[in-house]
């Protein structure tokens, strides 16, 4: 009996002392990530490379879930607002959900899901294939030409990946709202337009999302140097990233809704 | 139009580059010198026990001193000394994990020593500061294992990428000099290829041209003969001696093969158990009567280094002493 619980305690101790470890390596290996990044502003076309591979290959998906998001929201809050004889504010329901919530953290969960695994797969096998290491011999440092350029790449992609998903989420809500149910058009953008804040919603809206890109890339990136340099090691070190980055994504969520519309 | 604009910045900056001119002198005689050198110095076979302290010399590129290292509490290198002649090629030979790729990555500053002192042109590597590492670097090249080629990149863009980040020549230039480099390793035809389509030999053949893109001072390779064919070790081995001396460069050749590295090398290093266990000329060792060298250099199953891995006795095992 003391036995299992001298061995509990040590198995406990030890999960505690290496969770501090690894929080202690991923913040060193953050703050080595950003003073690199004068290599991103001399070299410009590094940067705009990691935004095509973040962003723009991360628009379809980002696109379709949008429009289904927009549609989904549409055919609910219809339903919902015409038991209360409202549902001219249905533009403004659509809106303010995707602007103010579902924009950000749906589209920081399908970027750490598309962008987050490919950035960790790419440099976990760059790491186990020695490519990092060659770099390194080559008086190249791989923070400054390969990881620093891919965090700014992912972090400029997120907001505009979340303003695309909103914008396409209100033209889904008012295709089903406006075009097939049959709500006022005048109503739905008026409304919209009167009940939606500049500063409020959408650029809360895009501080939080900059805050998720900040953090689903820096998991992807530390996930991916840190994975051991084997097939089995980059396997989990995406799964780690997928799991870590929606765990976070949503963590960050409630922390930053506390702060920006507490009393709203 | 192209080729004439080329030839033209090419004079320029020969002639205001002398390495670039003597390296590209040197590479046109490349194909011509196929004759390898012979080892122009011997030293006696000496085992580690009895071995003297190592001879430190002006004419040596890379010195190690009494070097330790260990990965957290298992030791790897318990004691290596080594000096590498300038233009030599040396081979570093060893048991697998014997700590000879721990060597090459001391050497290359990517990792420091727990004790002991490492000399690369007479700097004390482990104490150069970030900037100075990296510009001692950038006169080494290095050939990995499987090549470590980049894999969005081309052949060509791989051989390029050095030139780019540490040169600002112009396209065409690099264009040539990337094409020497590809020539020099017989693989100019292949620059528009990507490295999944190169065999292994290609590969650390393309690998190569990319070390001594920048002409080095000092290039290494770790076991630039594995997995491959009789033909492609033969080239290879043939390419590590003569751009060595194309390029007046020293080479280290971390190697588990005997009959390739010791038609080209030198001079020998026998790494075991963290410590320089004999060392000489690959023909003072092809005939030296210590045991480990031996086993090694003949292939024996048994000896110093035993077949079966430390165990309880076979009756042991198989219960034979409860049975009876």
């Amino acid at each position: 009996m003391i036995g299992a619980l001298d061995r509990g305690f040590r198995h406990i101790g030890h999960m505690v002392v290496d969770g501090v470890w690894k929080l202690g390596v991923a913040t060193r290996f953050s703050w080595f990530v950003v003073s690199r990044s004068g290599e991103c502003v001399r070299r410009v076309q590094l940067l705009l490379n990691e935004i095509y591979f973040c962003g723009t290959l991360s628009l379809i998906i980002i696109i379709v879930s949008g429009l289904f998001v927009g549609l989904v929201l549409g055919l609910q809050g219809y339903e919902t607002l015409k038991r209360y004889g409202s549902a001219e504010a249905l533009g403004t329901l659509v809106a303010l959900a995707l602007v103010r919530e579902l924009g950000p953290v749906v589209a920081a969960l399908l970027f750490a899901s598309r962008a987050g695994s490919a950035i960790t797969a790419k440099i976990g096998i760059m790491k186990a294939t020695e490519q990092l290491s060659a770099m390194e011999l080559m008086a190249v440092d791989p923070f400054a030409r390969v990881l620093s350029p891919i965090f700014w790449g992912g972090v400029i992609s997120m907001p505009l990946l979340a303003a695309i998903f909103s914008a396409v989420g209100v033209f889904g809500g008012y295709l089903i709202g406006v075009v097939i149910i049959g709500v006022d058009s005048g109503a739905f953008w008026s409304q919209m337009q009167a009940n939606v804040d500049l500063q409020e919603d959408i650029l809360n809206g895009l501080i939080k999302s900059a805050v998720f890109g900040v953090a689903v890339t820096l998991i992807a990136l530390f996930e991916g140097y840190d994975a051991p340099p084997t097939a089995e090691g980059v396997s989990y070190a995406v799964t780690r990233t997928v799991v870590t980055s929606a765990l976070a994504v949503l963590a960050l969520d409630f922390i930053l809704t506390s702060f920006m519309f507490a009393g709203v | 139009m192209h080729a004439q604009q080329s030839r033209t910045i090419c004079r320029q900056l020969l002639n205001r580059l002398p390495t670039l001119a003597t390296s590209a002198a040197k590479h046109s005689k490349i194909q011509a010198n196929a004759a390898i050198s012979q080892p122009s110095f011997e030293t006696e076979v000496q085992s580690g026990a009895s071995r003297p302290d190592p001879p430190v010399s002006a004419d040596d590129l890379v010195e190690l001193r009494e070097v330790e290292f260990g990965y957290d509490a298992r030791p790897v290198l318990t004691g290596i000394d080594m000096a590498i002649p300038r233009g030599k090629v040396v081979a570093i030979m060893g048991l697998s994990g014997s700590g000879k790729t721990t060597i090459l990555r001391l050497i290359g500053g990517q990792v420091k020593p727990s004790g002991g002192t490492i000399i690369v042109d007479g700097q004390r590597i482990h104490e150069l500061t970030h900037r100075e590492l990296y510009a001692l670097r950038r006169r080494m090249g290095m050939l990995f294992q499987f090549g470590a080629l980049f894999t969005d990149y081309s052949v060509f863009e791989n051989v390029a990428f050095p030139l780019r980040e540490h040169t600002r020549l112009p396209e065409a230039l690099i264009r040539d000099l990337v094409m020497m480099k590809l020539n020099a390793v017989g693989l100019r035809g292949a620059a528009g290829l990507k490295p999944e389509a190169l065999s292994g030999g290609m590969a650390r053949r393309v690998a190569l041209a990319r070390a001594i893109a920048l002409d080095p001072m000092l290039i290494m390779y770790d076991e630039p003969f594995t997995g491959l064919d009789p033909i492609s070790t033969g080239v290879i081995a043939n390419l590590i001696r003569r751009l060595n001396d194309a390029l007046g460069a020293t080479s280290i050749v971390v190697t588990h093969d005997v009959e390739a590295s010791f038609k080209i090398v030198d001079y020998v290093y026998f790494v075991s158990a963290g410590k320089v266990v004999a060392e000489g000329t690959p023909d003072l060792l092809s005939r030296s009567a210590e045991p480990f060298v031996q086993q090694f250099v003949r292939g024996e199953t048994d000896g110093p280094v035993p077949f079966h891995y430390p165990a309880q006795t076979y009756a042991d095992d198989l219960g034979l002493d409860r049975r009876t």
